[in-house]
């Protein structure tokens, strides 16, 4: 207890925390690029941003610090080890649909079990167009495809809408729904999207079925000639990822504002209305029916923008990116930081993508590494043990026992909203 | 169309509908039992009924390798993998309770939802972790009994085979004792009383967590029994076989109204027959566009249709309409 | 307090167990590791398959090291788990590269995993050589790094459909396959080459259901066809067999090489009995080496071989051979990534059933198909399953 008392003391005060928080990014930052493959290195830098976030310093050096670490840090790191990057990436796509989702879940109070449909849809809008497989259901004499990268632009506004509108399209049979019957026919609704999707090559080829749509263009290297000019040659393989990641995290920021400021406006104090007691919202006067269709349109939309990112990142998509279990991961994001809490939210996504990406891939990694080199633990050599042990079949296991330890250690999430905060204190 | 082969093998698609919409509703039972008393959906419920289907495996295997196969009745054994299932299991599910959910009593819906979630992807892989350190295999097999595999033919293109029988047998058994435990019993009317309100049931002198242990003791029989009745139809198991049946168990407990015993049973029927009337037929009527593939689709959307007319599920949540 | 306590803890384990590789990394070694990495779902439904796939691989390591050991190197394997997700698999293909010690990656099991990832396998030339991939795209691509050693479902399909027409002399045939890249992709191969050469395909169906398979046996049952092709693996093919028996159907079955495991056996048990199969991993009683590999797969895991551990085994040697060329061509020094693909794709290699080589694209060159026939519901003397058919087919040439 007494390090914590001490390190909340010490980020409260402005000028011990920037000293302390600098300190932590400039040296994390400097091990990272040091140690390229340590994880712990990485892990460090991570927890060094989560020690801005919650340092008391003046908001403009934050702000400055946050723009240093992400803006320009993280894509040098990012050079030196491809897969930080990617991890980064992925993080981002997941916060995005987390905060998503912690609009419907969150904050409207709608349980959705099928979320990752409207990311299916977003991702299958780029796809098909993006890719040659329109031309399997459009004559090439009418059009050709894939269309230019520079449509992906147009796309990502068109990922916007098509999420939206399947929001309101989910939305508008389940409205008198509560609870658990919402929750089991939004995840009706996520298997219908994915089995059509899986089913969709025949009797028009629309979807490819399971054999997935490729090569999916990337979105086109405009900046290319100022590099140019700048007299920076790098080959499109080491830009993209730098590129996909600025987008992502323009994105996320474009995110969090959006939800930011719906969370403080009228219609997120009515989607809290809901949430907390729906008759008694609407004998206030909230109207039922538009608000809740908004919050699955607003929450289907950043899915769908995300979607035609994720298209164009994997440049090959099939169904099975789109399962039940990933909308299932992505709730428990959204629970595991704190129901209805946007940083909680952008918490929750970092920590379950980055403890299954990276930590319990790097704790089986490094047990391989330990078993090739035959150390012996408590007089047993590692090199005997059964590949019915092999650690890496266990990842999933220890992800499941984590799970129920965060949820029963911290049941309020990982930062809870203030007002939950105080109705638990209450009690 | 070949409108003769429609009607030809529709007695049979209706029986093969009974058969898997009693397995749901056999499921479904442990999930409405849970959410009667918590509101909670058991996750891990898929994961209750697989043990219970191992529990039943190992013995059967053990009995074969000392010959008791042939010696004792099937009938006999049955029952005792019955017996041996549903007290695995039902203490399992009395376990994961007081260790995953019983701390987060109190807390909003949906967190115990998310602890559920991580005992479910725990208990598959341990599952796993403890079979192929026992057995070394990952598909599992039930040996073969004869006499339960015989098949009495009713017509030329219908008939059913003894197991199935025992499956239908076996669930109507369970629907009537639990609905005479629930309904008839001190120990239901205190269950009831929990699920009613917990503190007022408690100033009555009722001991609430003794009575949700039971609730989760007598919800994970169930499962388990579903478990080994699973295996015997259809043989083959492995450490996740539970999730495609358990998702459809609880889409089945929803349909019929969750938290309502006959309502799972209702449900489930449903839902069985959807999907082998869309498996069997779709192909058919639209000259193989549509297939069984999308059985789940045509299911799952006349699941939403009837939730927009009923919106508690087709008998209603007994639940909230005692409150 | 007691919560306390307990996360404090943890927090010192997470810690303990993150820094230590820090400090293995900084081991002094010989002349270098090099690693050999798998990539297949370790977790989850399909992990059977993915495991053998890494079981496949490990012995081949453990077999066949020692001439790059004897050259001053230490060779180690790293299995990844790829959940058989994309994402998944895409973020350990980035681990991967970053690792410059992964000369080869044998994988993945699922080519809806393999294609992305292996677009970033190729922003490094590292060399992935595919066991399980059938898919047509996969090599499609062109891409240098990338090469099979198993057949493409193009051709598959068409063997299995010239077997059923000249040899079990099929008129009616029905065709069922599990949905997923592979059985669907070999079925419809299958389908349309069977219509071609005269044989009626009575119906075509795509199901994901793993147990319950009445309600599509029903309408097959009406429909009487002779012979059953399934597009699948044995775990959701053998209760389907099984099943299709018990309710008195007669037809005969075919499959692909996803039914070649003594699991069908032990599942699909007197119903699997006689039925065919196609695959590029021949009878291994006919082939010594092959027959080896059965034996020490078996003496070192205790259990038989998986669909497509055969192929790993020889995806992984091929790896190693090619590693080996690759150190000599570079004066005895580490090669590059790119000088080990490009060995790869020059091998000239005897593999379990044959010599593999690889076409332009990195298919094999001539794909030497057999049809087996199972010979016993005894999952033990699934080695005696005899060879009916031999065929030999080459890959299509690459579209231009």
């Amino acid at each position: 207890m007494h390090w914590r008392g001490a390190l909340r003391s010490l980020l409260s005060r402005p000028v011990p925390a920037a000293i302390t928080v600098m300190a932590a990014i400039a040296l994390s930052g400097y091990s990272v690029a040091h140690f390229p493959r340590s994880i712990m290195a990485f892990l460090l830098f991570q927890a060094s941003i989560l020690l801005l976030y919650f340092s008391r310093i003046h908001p403009w050096l934050k702000a400055a610090l946050a723009v240093l670490t992400l803006g320009l840090l993280m894509p040098i790191l990012g050079t030196i080890n491809g897969y930080y990057l990617e991890v980064t990436i992925q993080v981002g796509i997941f916060v995005s649909l987390a905060l998503g989702l912690n609009i419907v879940v969150g904050l409207a109070g709608l349980l959705d079990l099928g979320y990752v449909a409207f990311f299916a849809v977003g991702a299958y809008t780029w796809a098909i167009f993006g890719s040659p497989q329109a031309n399997k259901f459009i004559s090439e004499a009418w059009l050709k495809f894939p269309l230019a990268s520079e449509w992906f632009f147009v796309f990502l506004v068109l990922g916007v809408i098509t999420g939206a509108v399947t929001g309101i399209l989910l939305g508008l049979p389940v409205l008198r729904l509560r609870g658990d019957y919402l929750a089991i026919v939004t995840l009706g609704f996520g298997e219908v999207i994915r089995v059509l999707a899986n089913n969709l090559d025949k009797p028009i080829n629309f979807t490819n079925g399971p054999k997935g749509i490729t090569p999916i263009q990337r979105p086109p290297l405009f900046f290319q000639p100022f590099l140019h000019l700048l007299g920076i040659e790098a080959p499109p393989t080491a830009l993209y990822p730098l590129y996909l990641y600025f987008l992502v995290l323009l994105i996320v920021g474009v995110v969090t504002v959006v939800n930011r400021r719906l969370e403080n406006s009228h219609i997120g104090r009515a989607w809290e209305a809901i949430r907390e007691d729906e008759v008694a919202a609407q004998a206030m006067g909230v109207p039922l029916v538009r608000l809740k269709l908004m919050a699955f349109a607003c929450g289907a939309s950043f899915a769908g923008v995300m979607g035609v990112v994720f298209s164009s990142k994997q440049v090959f998509i099939n169904p099975e990116s789109f399962t039940f279990l990933e909308s299932i991961g992505v709730l428990a994001m959204v629970i595991l930081g704190g129901m209805g809490s946007i940083p909680g939210a952008i918490l929750g996504a970092t920590a379950v993508t980055v403890l299954n990406l990276q930590i319990l891939k790097g704790l089986s990694l490094w047990l391989n590494e330990l078993r090739n080199a035959g150390v012996t633990i408590l007089g047993y050599n590692l090199a005997d043990l059964p590949t019915q042990l092999e650690p890496a079949k266990y990842e999933r296991m220890v992800f499941g026992a984590i799970l129920v330890l965060m949820v029963i250690l911290r049941p309020q999430g990982i930062i809870p909203t203030r007002r939950r905060t105080r109705e638990l204190g209450a009690e | 169309m070949d409108l003769h082969l429609l009607i030809v093998i529709f007695p049979q698609v209706l029986l093969d509908g009974l058969i898997l919409g009693f397995m749901y509703a056999l499921i479904a039972l442990g999930y409405t039992m849970v959410y009667g008393v918590l509101e909670f959906i058991n996750f891990a419920h898929s994961e209750i009924f697989v043990v219970g289907a191992f529990v039943g495996v190992e013995i059967l295997l053990m009995l074969k390798a000392r010959g008791g196969l042939e010696l004792l009745s099937p009938f006999l054994i049955l029952l005792l993998l019955l017996v041996a299932g549903m007290a695995v299991s039902g203490l399992l599910a009395m376990a994961v309770e007081r260790v995953a959910y019983r701390p987060l009593r109190g807390t909003p819906r949906l967190i115990p939802l998310i602890s559920a979630i991580g005992v479910s992807f725990f208990l598959q892989d341990a599952i796993r972790l403890v079979e192929s350190i026992w057995r070394n295999a990952f598909n599992l097999v039930y040996p073969t009994m004869d006499q339960l595999n015989h098949r009495f033919t009713l017509t030329e293109t219908i008939d059913v085979s003894v197991k199935s029988v025992v499956v239908i047998v076996v669930a109507l058994l369970m629907l009537w004792a639990l609905h005479l435990l629930v309904n008839r019993t001190k120990i239901g009317k205190a269950i009831r009383a929990v699920a009613e309100d917990q503190a007022t049931a408690s100033l009555m002198g009722i001991n609430v967590n003794r009575m949700i242990s039971l609730t989760f003791l007598i919800g994970g029989a169930m499962g388990g029994a579903a478990g080994v009745l699973f295996g015997i139809q259809y043989s083959l198991i492995n450490p996740y076989t539970g999730f495609i049946p358990g998702l459809k168990a609880f889409t089945a407990a929803v349909l019929g109204g969750i938290g309502n015993i006959p309502g799972a049973m209702v449900g489930g029927l449903v839902l069985g027959l959807l999907e082998a009337f869309a498996a069997s037929y779709l192909s058919l009527l639209t000259h193989g566009a549509f297939g069984a593939e999308y059985k789940d689709i045509f299911a799952f959307s006349v699941l939403i249709l009837i939730l927009i007319f009923r919106p508690k599920g087709l008998l209603g949540e007994v639940v909230r309409e005692r409150a | 307090m007691r919560t306390y306590r307990i996360r404090t803890a943890l927090v010192i384990l997470t810690a303990l167990a993150l820094v230590l590789p820090v400090a293995l990394l900084t081991e002094a070694q010989t002349k270098g590791t090099i690693k050999i990495a798998t990539q297949s779902p370790l977790s989850g439904g399909q992990a059977a398959l993915g495991e053998g796939l890494k079981l496949g691989t490990q012995l081949a390591i453990e077999q066949k090291k020692g001439p790059i050991e004897k050259l001053g190197f230490k060779v180690e394997l790293v299995p990844y788990d790829d959940q058989a997700k994309p994402d998944v698999g895409v973020a350990n293909a980035a681990n991967v590269i970053a690792d410059k010690d992964i000369l080869v990656v044998v994988g993945h099991l699922n080519s809806g995993v393999a294609i992305p990832s292996s677009e970033k396998y190729k922003e490094v030339m590292l060399a992935m050589i595919s066991p399980a991939n059938t898919n047509p795209v996969v090599t499609d691509r062109n891409y240098l790094n990338v090469s099979r050693v198993c057949g493409r479902d193009d051709v598959q399909g068409v063997v299995g459909a010239e077997f059923a027409k000249t040899t079990l002399k099929a008129k009616k045939a029905y065709v069922i396959h599990d949905k997923t890249t592979y059985g669907q992709g070999v079925a419809e191969f299958f389908r349309d080459h069977a219509k071609k050469i005269g044989i009626e395909v009575v119906g075509f169906e795509g199901t994901e259901e793993k147990s319950n398979f009445d309600p599509i046996i029903t309408p097959i049952k009406a429909k009487n066809p002779d012979l059953i092709y399934f597009g699948g693996i044995y775990d959701q093919a053998a209760p389907f067999f099984k099943q299709t028996r018990e309710k008195g159907v007669k037809a005969t079955f075919l499959g692909p090489d996803g039914m070649d495991s003594s699991d069908l056996a032990k599942i699909g048990g007197s119903a699997v009995k006689g039925m065919y199969y196609t695959s590029v991993a021949g009878p291994v009683t006919v082939y010594p080496k092959a027959k080896k590999f059965a034996g020490d797969y078996k003496a070192k895991f205790k259990k038989d071989p998986e669909p497509f551990a055969a192929q790993a085994y020889d995806s992984a040697s091929i790896g190693l051979a090619a590693v080996e060329q690759a150190i000599k061509a570079a004066g005895g020094k580490m090669p590059n990534r790119e000088q080990v693909s490009v060995a790869v794709r020059k091998s000239k290699y005897e593999g379990l059933t044959g010599k593999i080589e690889f076409d332009e694209k990195g298919d094999p060159k001539k794909a030497l198909y057999f049809v087996l026939q199972v010979v016993s519901d005894d999952p033990a003397k699934w080695g005696d399953n005899k060879e009916v058919k031999r065929l030999e087919i080459a890959a299509p040439p690459l579209k231009k």
